[in-house]
């Protein structure tokens, strides 16, 4: 157990460290300049070399790195080019839309995905199996940016059960909050669902057949008894590491459906910040996204020893 | 007969319910006070002095949070602002500012002439990060005669100098405060700023120190919607009241055809072009670029990308400004005159590049042009490059570029195209003595009648094919009054704002 989690721990440190170079330098070769960008179009040369100098755009590359990689070990994220406020206030801000977004929209990922894997492994070509199977592929192959427009068309502007977007932040009440999340999250969650849905209901289905559902079987357990104690925790490997990858497309990945509600979350704030050449921005917010998708990753191993016992040995 | 009396008398009842129900609606029927307008792009800060370029500082803090010395009204004249009238010297060189003397930013500080003095040497000095410094290019020095009376002398004459004052970039800041406008904009304005939830929202609200009239909106919030879908849900489903430069002239009719809604379409100061980089031979030869630009069928485009709406305009100026002229004919769309031409200079086989920006003018008109360019033989190479890109490599550097296609937002930014080094690389000798003529006079009426020249002198010689104007698009709640029409400037002038009764 110890040499699986070393191993797991050093691969995250390195993953990190290349991941920190990678997006140094391909920002570093990206062409334009920052300072041009906030002056604009009737910037004047003196007012540029001031600007550049007050954003510390100047001096050798490396030195550059080895600040920004320091800076952030201290917690130390640098001043957005553009907000002029810390990274770090815009990044907390941020999470405090995206986070609990992903965390609800994998919650009704999982509270439709499981049941709905269960029912069509369990009951394998009857007609809720062939429903459940139609319905995910319809699931799988709608845009989710479509699917947000047609709730938003629904339920916010002819129902007007929802606002159309945006969000109101969480000081204004927690039902507020979640209510301007609802959309959203559905909109996110539809798709992962009917994902999760069918590889939950492929794993059970090759578990199913394996000699020990079998015997089993055989010592008198009825079918829901060999689904529930056999099947489903040796069907969980696939399954946690879907749902692992999915996390970590909902943190990271939720952009067009930021954008077509208006959520202030990270996917939007990268996007800005790469238009608006606010590479700070960029550079911290996806160095902390790569550091929460390995770190997900990361935990979805060491899921694995809790589900798998044979690995605790090694 | 008793019981129709017992009918009449439920009815007569029913009535004075409904009656009694309409008056009370109608005594509390105070007018709104409240109002949230919908903005495309989210202000990066609150500093219009020192903040960037971006329109949206100034769309959310111009007349409202901050005010300059002059400002400039909704057909783009300049007014009075912190300034009540100015004295200028015959020679043209020394503007004298007499101030009010009632106003207090909004922590408390009096203004006075030292703030003037302050912000302008700050704008003009060493250090300054004003996106437009050339507004204060030609002071030489800003003196305090008395707290109420500042003197500005400049090296050269600028007519123009009371309307460069009017821009937001020229507001005046107090030196307590300055270094933390960017977050926390303290002005002279009716409004102080609430609340900001970064990439949501912010919030304006009546600033107690304030000692003008009170505006009738006593909270205005600004709601960031980027995306043209996002944008036109929001108006439909109430969020916002107003939505000012509203990004999807292609939904514009389900909004014209409900009587909910007034849909305002006017003018910007967006002359959209398509440059043409006269250092590129055979681009270097005025009648090559007469040949091309009489290639553009302007109404093409206008109703294939910008779906009808936009103003043609024959040269580098706003049709909504008072020295405007229409020059379109000399441009007009003859493609066979465009084909002769292009024979007679000897013209064969050109190929051009056009870099084409993000901006969604641009991209749609990209294809319409290079099909207009293809009917007289000219073959284009659509590159289509980022913002930062196009910046770095078309607008600078390089240079590296045939045909781009751009929209010029800022105010009289046509003397900019005289400027060595510019990107089209004009050769502006005539045009720079016509602008330096303009700076000399102070006479309005000379001064139209120089801007005139000016829009000839461009047109005549095709620096670039002036395509059309930007609309100015706002969709607002039917009892929304006192939006203005045109923009001027990045401005929006929330003291003429009201709720109808």
């Amino acid at each position: 157990m110890s040499s699986y989690l070393a191993g797991r721990v050093a691969s995250l440190i390195l993953s990190l460290l290349v991941a920190s170079i990678v997006i140094f330098v391909i920002l570093e070769v990206l062409p334009g300049d920052p300072a041009q960008f906030i002056l604009g179009m009737n910037a004047r040369p003196d007012t540029l070399a001031a600007l550049r100098t007050q954003l510390g755009l100047d001096g050798p590359a490396f030195m550059r790195y080895f600040g920004w990689v320091l800076g952030m070990l201290h917690g130390d994220f640098g001043l957005s080019y553009t907000y002029r406020v810390p990274v770090s206030e815009l990044i907390v801000q941020r999470i405090g839309v995206s986070l609990p977004l992903a965390v609800y929209a994998l919650a009704l990922t999982l509270l439709i995905a499981f049941p709905a894997g269960l029912l069509a492994a369990a009951r394998r070509n009857s007609a809720s199996d062939i429903s459940v199977m139609g319905v995910t592929q319809l699931g799988v192959a709608l845009p989710n940016f479509w699917f947000a427009i047609i709730l938003v068309w629904v339920f916010a502007v002819t129902l007007h059960w929802f606002g159309a977007g945006g969000f109101p932040g969480w000081d204004k009440g927690f039902w507020f909050g979640i209510r301007a999340l609802t959309l959203p999250a559905i909109a996110l969650a539809l798709p992962q669902a009917s994902i999760l849905a069918r590889v939950m209901r492929s794993a059970l289905l090759d578990t199913l057949e394996e000699d020990y559902i079998r015997t089993a079987r055989a010592k008198g357990l009825t079918r829901a008894q060999t689904l529930w104690r056999h099947a489903v925790r040796n069907a969980l490997i696939p399954v946690l590491t879907i749902i692992g990858l999915q996390f970590a497309f909902l943190l990271a990945g939720g952009i067009i459906i930021e954008n077509v509600f208006t959520l202030p979350g990270l996917g939007r704030l990268i996007f800005q910040g790469i238009t608006q050449r606010d590479l700070i921005v960029v550079k911290s917010v996806v160095m902390l996204l790569v550091f929460a998708v390995i770190f997900v990753n990361f935990l979805v191993d060491l899921s694995y020893l809790a589900v798998d016992p044979r690995l605790r040995r090694r | 007969m008793r019981l129709q009396g017992k009918a009449n008398m439920r009815k007569s009842l029913i009535l004075l319910a409904l009656a009694g129900a309409l008056l009370s609606t109608t005594a509390f029927a105070a007018p709104r006070t409240d109002l949230t307008i919908g903005i495309q792009l989210e202000p990066t800060n609150l500093d219009p002095t020192t903040g960037g370029a971006a329109a949206a500082i100034r769309t959310v803090t111009n007349l409202n949070v901050f005010n300059g010395l002059t400002r400039i009204d909704k057909d783009g004249a300049v007014q009075p602002d912190l300034a009540t009238s100015w004295d200028i010297s015959p020679d043209g060189l020394t503007y004298t500012f007499h101030l009010k003397t009632d106003v207090k930013f909004s922590d408390g500080t009096p203004f006075s002439a030292d703030d003037v003095k302050w912000t302008l040497d700050r704008d003009r000095g060493a250090d300054s990060k004003s996106a437009q410094k050339q507004l204060f290019a030609a002071i030489a020095s800003v003196d305090v005669v008395d707290p109420a009376t500042v003197k500005i002398t400049l090296s050269q004459p600028q007519g123009d100098l009371p309307y460069n004052l009017g821009w937001g970039d020229a507001v005046i800041v107090s030196q307590k405060t300055a270094e933390t406008n960017v977050t926390n904009p303290i002005g002279t304005g009716p409004y102080i700023l609430g609340e900001w939830v970064k990439a949501d929202h912010l919030t304006l609200v009546p600033n107690p120190n304030y000692a003008g009239t009170k505006p009738a909106l006593d909270k205005v919030t600004f709601k960031f919607i980027s995306d043209p879908t996002a944008a036109s849900s929001a108006v439909q489903a109430g969020d916002v009241d107003v939505f000012s430069g509203f990004p999807a002239p292609e939904l514009l009719e389900q909004f014209k055809s409900n009587p909910d809604f007034q849909v305002i379409v006017g003018s910007s100061q967006g002359e959209t072009i398509v440059a043409m980089n006269n250092a590129h031979p055979p681009l270097d030869n005025v009648k090559v670029r007469e040949a091309i630009a009489h290639a553009i069928d302007r109404k093409a485009i206008i109703d294939g990308a910008q779906f009808g709406y936009g103003t043609p305009i024959g040269s580098f100026y706003p049709p909504g400004d008072p020295a405007y002229v229409d020059l379109t004919d000399l441009s007009n769309y003859d493609p066979a005159k465009s084909k002769q031409m292009l024979a007679d200079a000897g013209v064969t086989d050109l190929t051009l590049t056009f870099k084409v920006p993000p901006a969604a003018y641009a991209r749609a008109s990209a294809p319409i042009i290079q099909q207009e360019l293809a009917d007289v033989g000219v073959k284009v190479n659509v590159v289509n490059v980022e913002w930062a890109d196009w910046i770095a490599n078309v607008f600078q550097g390089a240079y590296d570029y045939d045909l781009t296609m751009v929209s010029h937002v800022e105010a009289n930014d046509f003397a900019a195209f005289g400027k060595p080094g510019y990107y089209p690389n004009y050769k502006a000798d005539a045009l720079n003595k016509l602008v330096a003529d303009l700076n000399a006079t102070t006479d309005p009426a000379k001064q139209i009648s120089i801007k005139q020249d000016i829009q000839k002198q461009l047109a005549n010689d095709f620096a670039a094919i002036y395509v059309f104007e930007l609309p100015n698009i706002t969709v607002a709640n039917k009892d929304v009054q006192g939006l203005w029409v045109n923009a001027p400037q990045p401005t929006t002038d929330l003291s003429a704002i009201s709720w109808k009764e």
